[in-house]
């Protein structure tokens, strides 16, 4: 395989690794998070900082990333995340301008605007493929665990979750740190893969392009989120030509999604052994009549088992 | 003390541009109850369609302005016909409304940068750059006119939303949409007028900053100060709005003046974090539960 496609498998991982947490957040939890771009900025340039200036162990210093971002969290979240949705989409926004901000006039630390060249290229296609395996098989059980359930009842009626013991605050708090781990070592994979880093990396395009992958695959699905992850990775990089009009389409593309098909390409589907079976077994006597993918699986089981 | 009183002023012009577009942003809110993210993207397309009529339409300036307003305006309502009417007659969750209107924003500023192009524009010379001077004191000239402009559209939509029977209308709508539409008003079309005054004062205050600044795409990041001007003023509240863009543009031309102005920003959110952790309804709003 060349090296070209090696990158893109490379970059596919690392997106996926904060298209993860993303869709933890927004999707599953219904908190928008408009500001992914300050996470990785946080966990890039730590790990950056860490290897380069202080010769800190590749893995070491991912780790120390994920740490000090999942600290950030908790700074930005305590703050805000008792509030309505709408203050947390802003003050995330707001987050990922600060850092930003910090990064650009630090120079003593971050090198200013100019950013951090020649970082060693530690992040190979199987640490990135493990990573974010591991990453995918975590979330995925979170999800499907007691506190991933809560999370879905806070994002379906947060005064009714609250009314039968769910404590809202603690599980957006603790959705919100997964969220910051898992951009925090994207960052520090994207830094020691792409080998310089610089502030106009993790603008407002990174965070949107972000978002984009969660809502084009389906807000309530990781497997959409995976297949968006992949598809929007790669086929940018492969139209190269295109590029300009790229995040014209993105745009166009979002609003579509949410006009005519808000539940994305997978709605809450997954792809699981037993969801596939179904799937098959639907296909093949003739496709009964349109069930809309947004109702729950379990639904749909109980239907067919009628 | 004249440096004080200097900052003061510019604080407060910035602050009545801030306003203009925070009212705007407070306005749809307080009908649709979402975050509308593209209201940058109205206010940038206002200020480039003030700065073309200037400078290929080569129109006087009284008549530029009028025409960016009711462009961007009229932009407004597009923009909620394509993007969120869709979306709003079908009931979905306000999250929904929310990405609707960031996909709109994205689409807007990318757009501009692959048509217009990518770069700062400058705006002709509309006024005479000299300031005023009285005593010690400068005054920019500018900074007075803006001001002035802002006031003067401010006192129109207060006019507007308080002492009309539209705005009487646009009141209930916001009080209670389904009630509102039982006592015979169209919705939809408070909605479009809630649009149109929006787009066009975030148009106004895009050509009143482009004539203070430059003129570029990604201006509507702007807006993020309309938002915390929002929320510091009391969301959803137009006298909180106007109140909010006041304190921040201060708190800003302050900051910029005696402390850094490459940390202006931080400033500005250190601003908000702290009024939503002391008074999170804002300055003059109400701590309002959500109701079941």
């Amino acid at each position: 395989m060349s090296q070209y496609y090696i990158g893109i498998l490379i970059l596919i991982c690392i997106n996926l690794l904060a298209v993860l947490g993303l869709s933890l957040m927004t999707g599953f939890t219904g908190l928008f998070n408009f500001g992914q771009a300050g996470f990785l900025a946080v966990g890039a340039y730590t790990a950056t900082i860490l290897t380069t200036q202080y010769s800190v162990p590749f893995v070491a210093a991912l780790v120390a990333a994920m740490v000090i971002s999942v600290l950030t969290s908790f700074l930005v979240g305590y703050p805000t995340l008792r509030l309505k949705g709408d203050y947390f989409a802003i003050a995330t926004l707001g987050f990922a301008e600060v850092v930003r901000l910090l990064v650009e006039n630090l120079e003593k630390i971050t090198g200013g605007s100019r950013g951090i060249p020649r970082i060693p290229t530690y992040t190979s296609l199987p640490f990135a493929l493990g990573a974010s395996a591991i990453a995918l098989w975590l979330v995925a059980n979170y999800v499907r665990s007691r506190h991933g359930r809560s999370c879905v009842a806070v994002r379906e009626d947060e005064l009714a979750a609250e009314s039968i013991g769910v404590d809202s605050f603690r599980y957006k708090q603790i959705v919100f740190a997964i969220n910051a781990a898992l951009a925090g070592l994207s960052g520090g994979l994207l830094a020691h893969y792409v080998g310089f880093i610089q502030p106009s990396m993790f603008s407002i395009v990174k965070s949107t392009e972000l978002i984009v992958m969660v809502i084009f695959g389906g807000m309530h699905s990781l497997t959409g989120a995976v297949f968006s992850a992949i598809v929007l990775t790669s086929l940018p990089e492969l139209l190269r030509t295109a590029q300009a009009w790229r995040l014209v389409a993105y745009g166009a593309l979002v609003v579509i999604i949410m006009v005519a098909r808000p539940e994305g390409l997978m709605g809450s589907w997954e792809l699981t052994p037993a969801n596939v079976k179904a799937l098959f077994a639907r296909l093949r006597p003739q496709r009964d009549s349109e069930l809309s993918s947004a109702e729950d699986v379990e639904l749909r089981s109980a239907r067919e088992g009628k | 003390m004249t440096t004080i009183l200097q900052q003061v002023i510019n604080g407060i012009s910035i602050g009545s541009v801030y306003a203009l577009i925070a009212v705007g942003y407070s306005l749809v809110y307080s009908i649709l109850k979402f975050s509308n993210f593209a209201h940058g993207g109205v206010l940038m397309l206002g200020s480039y369609f003030g700065f073309f009529a200037l400078t290929l339409l080569k129109v006087p300036f009284w008549a530029a302005l009028p025409l960016a307003i009711v462009g961007a305006g009229l932009l407004g309502i597009v923009n909620e016909r394509l993007a969120y009417r869709p979306i709003r007659i079908r009931n979905a969750p306000l999250l929904y409304l929310m990405i609707s209107s960031l996909g709109a924003s994205i689409f807007l500023e990318n757009f501009t940068i692959v048509t217009i192009g990518p770069n700062f524009r400058t705006y002709p010379e509309v006024f005479p750059i000299q300031p005023f001077m009285i005593g010690e004191l400068s005054i920019g000239r500018l900074d007075i006119i803006i001001l002035v402009i802002a006031a003067i559209s401010m006192g129109l939509l207060t006019w507007i939303i308080y002492g009309t029977r539209v705005g009487n209308a646009v009141r209930a709508t916001s009080y209670n949409m389904r009630i509102a539409s039982l006592m015979g008003i169209n919705p939809d079309l408070i909605v479009a007028l809630v649009f149109f005054l929006a787009g066009a004062s975030a148009g106004l205050g895009g050509v009143l900053f482009g004539i203070k600044y430059t003129v570029w795409p990604q201006m509507g990041i702007l807006t993020l100060k309309a938002f915390i001007a929002a929320v510091v003023g009391g969301l959803g509240s137009l006298p909180g709005a106007v109140v909010g863009a006041m304190v921040l543009g201060v708190t800003e031309t302050f900051a910029a003046a005696f402390v850094s102005s490459a940390f202006r920003d931080l400033f500005s959110y250190a601003l908000m974090i702290i009024i939503i952790l002391v008074r999170p309804g804002g300055l003059l709003g109400t701590v309002t539960g959500e109701k079941a």
